[in-house]
């Protein structure tokens, strides 16, 4: 397994020095792509580093609401992670909430986060120990669908994410589009999200048109990141990434090989 | 300013008048809103700790952070936290504001300092809430406590505009309370709502990006963060009773300890620098010769050494015209002896003494035109 760290490690402040593989626990981290250019590959890279052993010892509890376990499964097993043992030992913990659907109101909604925070406090109890929860929603957009447009519902559920996040150090990683609102109706909901994010990964086309060597660029925001005079910063990392078979590589523009 | 906000909010009301109400305003360009708000909730509480403040009693309404953190906060700016039940009360609208954490799980438990709000949409029970919690404290008596909402947004997301304004209203005109302040990202909401709040306030504090953005959508502003990381402008309106506005600028800068600030660094210089033409002249004074300009004393300036005041009129003065025997044809005046070196003179040499300094004559006189 390949633990070397890449560009997008290093702008999410993994290393290997410190031998933090995985997000810092609760910080909430936002994957923001577009229809030209999907993010899901940073989700799955996210995942891979969660649970990735040696370096991670970690739970990973996911909502699914995009694709089928099968799906994940076939991906992350070309990077050299198996989901079904995973699975089997109580690691990645898979919601399937495809058929989501709270058509009158908020009950599934709260059912579902019953069933996380159920989940969350049986891995962190005593029993399991298991500190290292991150918790992951493909994708936000759909639960919007599956609420029938009610915004609202699914930044309440976030909030109650939120307060696992601060309660027992969870991390959440959350996907969704930013294409998909008009900038009169709803930035509401994006803008909510990005108020509520530490980190913000945006995935967009490249600007100067399509190439075969580069899929398209990354932008990630690390927001109150401590700087050597002690001054709170706000971090943007910015390059290019080609999304191969089984990897993706990462470099800055211009250094392609 | 942010000094002076703080002794506002320490003074607290005037018996008969509203409580003065502060509003905190950021968007995500410039997200450091909630450092503003904790600046100004330790100050007054170590105000409240130490009997300084009208107030007696804080009771702090939370929608984004937990009770913990704030316990976290003050013990780091050192105030002390085991004497919090004395002067702090807590409305915990965070942990579960809508009631959906259920069937007594241990944690959720409150303390004598601590009140779990599980319906925030019913403002009227968190208005005597908020009310119960202060008076559980300083008594039905004319004692006043405060009220600090650390996210004005949470509980519009909850709520429409006028009842929030009808809760903050009636906070403000209560006669208990001494003050009242409140953060709101006002990128989340419509104008009107902001509007509706800054009307309701005495002091409203905007955070602004110093690089100003463009208003685009939300991602990218996001991105434009980068520039206006950690520092900004800190704008403050207040408004007096009389009706008269006052506006100010500070300048922020937010550290790991917390938000510091400071008068603005006089930028005009460095871009008066910058704008100054690349040419061959010399068009600027260096330090040392605008020391010496400043020294140069101008002949109608009072000197305030009890001399007599020297003003040079056009005509010969007197003290002039004493020692102006000895040098009949050309005339120095020499208005201000220094025996300081440092200092400067101004010698006025009279090219003749024939010709009558400002003389009524026509001197075009003789042009023959």
């Amino acid at each position: 397994m390949n633990h070397s760290s890449n560009l997008l490690d290093e702008a999410l402040g993994f290393n290997r020095e410190s031998s933090q593989a995985s997000i810092t626990p609760g910080r909430i981290v936002l994957i923001e792509d577009c229809v030209e250019t999907s993010g899901a590959f940073v989700l799955h890279h996210l995942l891979k580093r969660a649970l990735s052993p040696p370096l991670s010892s970690g739970v990973v509890l996911f909502v699914a609401l995009a694709n089928p376990f099968s799906h994940y499964d076939r991906i992350l097993r070309k990077q050299g992670c198996n989901l079904a043992t995973l699975r089997e030992n109580g690691r990645f913990l898979f919601f399937d909430m495809l058929k989501l659907d709270c058509p009158d109101g908020i009950e599934g909604v709260v059912e579902l986060f019953h069933k996380i925070q159920k989940t969350v406090k049986v891995c962190s109890s005593p029993e399991y120990n298991r500190s290292d929860i991150t918790i992951m929603i493909d994708d936000i957009s759909l639960m919007e669908v599956a609420t029938h447009g009610s915004s609202n519902y699914v930044l309440d559920l976030l909030h109650y994410c939120h307060t696992l996040t601060s309660e027992i150090g969870c991390s959440l990683v959350l996907l969704s589009h930013s294409d998909i609102y008009s900038s009169m109706t709803a930035p509401s909901l994006m803008l909510q999200i990005e108020h509520l994010t530490d980190v913000v990964i945006k995935t967009d086309p490249l600007a100067t048109g399509l190439a075969t060597d580069v899929h398209g660029q990354l932008t990630v925001l690390n927001k109150e990141i401590v700087d050597e005079h002690g001054t709170l910063k706000n971090r943007i990392h910015n390059f290019h990434f080609k999304v191969k078979e089984n990897s993706v590589e990462y470099f800055y523009p211009g250094s392609c090989n | 300013m942010a000094e002076t906000i703080c002794r506002a909010l320490r003074d607290g009301a005037l018996e008969g008048e509203h409580a003065p109400a502060l509003t905190i305003k950021d968007t995500l360009s410039i997200p450091f809103g909630f450092h503003a708000f904790t600046h100004f909730l330790c100050n007054l509480s170590s105000n409240i700790l130490s009997a300084k403040s009208q107030s007696q009693c804080l009771v702090l309404v939370t929608f984004s952070k937990s009770p913990s953190f704030y316990y976290d906060l003050l013990k780091s700016k050192g105030i002390d936290v085991q004497m919090t039940k004395n002067w702090l009360r807590i409305l915990d609208c965070y942990s579960d504001p809508l009631g959906w954490k259920d069937g007594g799980s241990v944690d959720l438990v409150p303390n004598e300092i601590e009140k779990i709000c599980k319906n925030v949409r019913d403002l009227d029970k968190l208005l005597s809430s908020i009310l119960e919690l202060g008076k559980g404290v300083v008594g039905q008596g004319k004692s006043r406590f405060s009220v600090a909402v650390d996210s004005v947004s949470g509980m519009l997301r909850h709520a429409s505009v006028s009842s929030v304004a009808n809760l903050i209203s009636n906070l403000r005109s209560h006669g208990q309370i001494s003050c009242v302040f409140w953060l709101i990202h006002s990128d989340l909401h419509e104008g009107r709502a902001t509007a509706v709040l800054e009307y309701m306030s005495s002091v409203v504090a905007s955070l602004e990006p110093i690089v100003a953005i463009g208003e685009k959508g939300s991602s990218e502003n996001i991105f434009s963060l980068e520039q206006n990381s950690g520092k900004g402008k800190f704008n403050v309106r207040i408004k007096r009773r009389n009706g008269r506005v006052k506006a100010m600028s500070e300048e922020f800068h937010v550290e790991r300890s917390g938000i510091k600030f400071m008068v603005i660094s006089s930028g005009n210089g460095v871009v008066n620098k910058t704008l100054v033409p690349k040419v061959q002249f010399n068009l600027q004074l260096s330090d040392k010769e605008l020391a010496d300009r400043e020294n140069v004393v101008l002949p109608f300036e009072h000197q305030g050494n009890g001399k007599d005041v020297e003003i040079y009129d056009g005509r010969r003065s007197l003290s002039v015209g004493q020692y102006d025997l000895g040098t009949p044809v050309m005339t120095t005046e020499k208005l201000h002896t220094k025996t300081d070196q440092g200092k400067g003179e101004i010698h006025y040499l009279r090219d003749s003494d024939d010709e009558h300094p400002d003389s009524d004559e026509d001197p075009d006189d003789d042009l023959d035109i």
